[in-house]
């Protein structure tokens, strides 16, 4: 065992400790920790943004080229309009950068949800049903599942007689599927608290563990 | 009325149907379109980010300057923001500066700690929900701990059945993550898609139009 001298290891140990204090009962390390990481992560996007987005993408693009960017003027003009928000009497002007955005963003989703969120799903749901482990084990309870679960979210019509039955089908899947979410969502906890004792043993004490 | 209401909707109209079709022509013109609006989206982003970080300031300013419960915590917050800063504009941005030291040591291993305290708080709330209080919840709760078998080494020891032929809890942890829980997934992911789109027209026919404000 060989502890570590490195003073950035014993402050990430001290935050560490900081947040399982929590286990015992809200405290104000664990606060001192909770707002050290907001701050530091605030910082941290500062400072990114400023560099890679203020400087990077618009301040050089000007600067190098003008000829062929002075279109940026017009976005930072909205892009103005929309810190008056801060202004109660001229938040309004806001609303043009805002409804740029929305409807650009909008107009953007628009075919790529159709794409990605309904026919992709579609095509990777309707597959081959034949007598095969494959065919029945795989693609048949995908195209039951799928099917019934819709009709579970579908509440255009009461859930009652064949409906009713179909949508309690898509019931046990959804809690299949909660259940199969859980569990992993519950290992992969378990793996970033296997990784923080691991922390502690190896780069804090020093333990050499193979 | 019509620069407050009528021109951003209209704005929101053309802008929507313009970058929607620009989707389906396959042209130097469309692409033009696609890249400048990119351009132009980031940079009106930076003035948001302003607006999101003058947010963070005023509020823990003014939680000073009343001496509001909790006040010493955002002083804190606040010396942590100027630090990076200071760290970033003195020592760079590089691998091994001040600035990404004082992430991973703090912000980093804090992030990583508290996800990890969950393992803990899950414990509980798995007790909470695994109860099998009806036959559903005894399907919620033999797919998770067959998941959660699956996903360690001891689901093979322990499945003692593969000697007849039949499938281990790996396997049929990866079968039902594949199977049942896909097909509940898609499901979702139908009904949100379906969701978004209606959203999405509704905003570029003006009918959503919270985004305007109240005034």
């Amino acid at each position: 065992m060989h502890i570590t001298t490195d003073p950035w290891v014993w402050v990430a140990f001290f935050f560490t400790l900081s947040v399982y204090t929590f286990l015992w009962k809200d405290n104000f390390l664990y606060k001192i920790a909770e707002h050290v990481t907001v701050g530091v992560g605030m910082g941290f996007a500062i400072a990114l943004w400023w560099q890679q987005t203020v400087i990077g993408q618009f301040w050089i693009p000007l600067k190098t080229d003008f000829a062929h960017n002075f279109h940026l003027i017009v976005p930072a003009i909205m892009g103005l309009m929309m810190v008056t928000r801060v202004i109660p009497r001229f938040a309004w002007m806001s609303r043009y950068a805002l409804a740029f955005t929305i409807g650009a963003g909008a107009g953007l989703g628009l075919p790529r949800v159709i794409q990605a969120s309904i026919l992709q799903q579609l095509s990777a749901t309707l597959l081959p049903i034949n007598f095969t482990a494959h065919g029945l084990g795989y693609n048949l309870i995908i195209f039951i599942g799928v099917l019934s679960g819709l009709i579970y979210f579908f509440f255009s019509k009461e859930h009652k007689g064949v409906i009713g039955g179909i949508a309690n089908i898509g019931i046990w899947f959804l809690m299949v599927g909660f259940g199969a979410t859980f569990g992993y969502t519950v290992m992969a906890r378990l793996s970033l608290f296997i990784g923080r004792v691991l922390f502690i043993l190896k780069d804090v004490l020093g333990m050499q563990l193979s | 009325m019509f620069w407050k209401k009528q021109l951003p909707l209209i704005i929101v109209f053309v802008m929507g149907v313009v970058m929607a079709v620009q989707y389906f022509v396959p042209h130097q013109a469309s692409e033009w379109v696609y890249n400048t609006y990119l351009k132009w989206g980031i940079t009106i982003g930076i003035f948001g980010a302003v607006l999101g970080y003058f947010s963070f300031f005023r509020v823990h300013v003014v939680k000073i300057v009343k001496k509001a419960p909790g006040w010493g915590y955002s002083v804190i917050t606040i010396v942590c923001t100027i630090i990076m800063l200071l760290a970033a504009a003195l020592d760079g941005m590089g691998t091994g500066s001040y600035y990404m030291k004082i992430y991973l040591y703090t912000s980093a291993a804090i992030n990583a700690t508290v996800f990890s305290l969950l393992a803990f708080y899950i414990s509980s709330a798995a007790y909470r929900a695994f109860r099998a209080r009806s036959t559903q919840a005894v399907a919620l709760l033999l797919a998770a701990i067959i998941v959660m078998l699956g996903r360690v080494p001891i689901g093979n020891y322990v499945s003692f059945w593969t000697a007849f032929h039949l499938p281990s809890i790996n396997a049929i942890s990866q079968w039902i993550l594949n199977v049942p829980n896909m097909a509940a997934k898609r499901a979702i992911a139908l009904g949100v898609g379906l969701g978004s789109l209606l959203m999405t027209l509704k905003l570029i026919l003006g009918i959503e139009r919270t985004y305007l404000g109240s005034e």
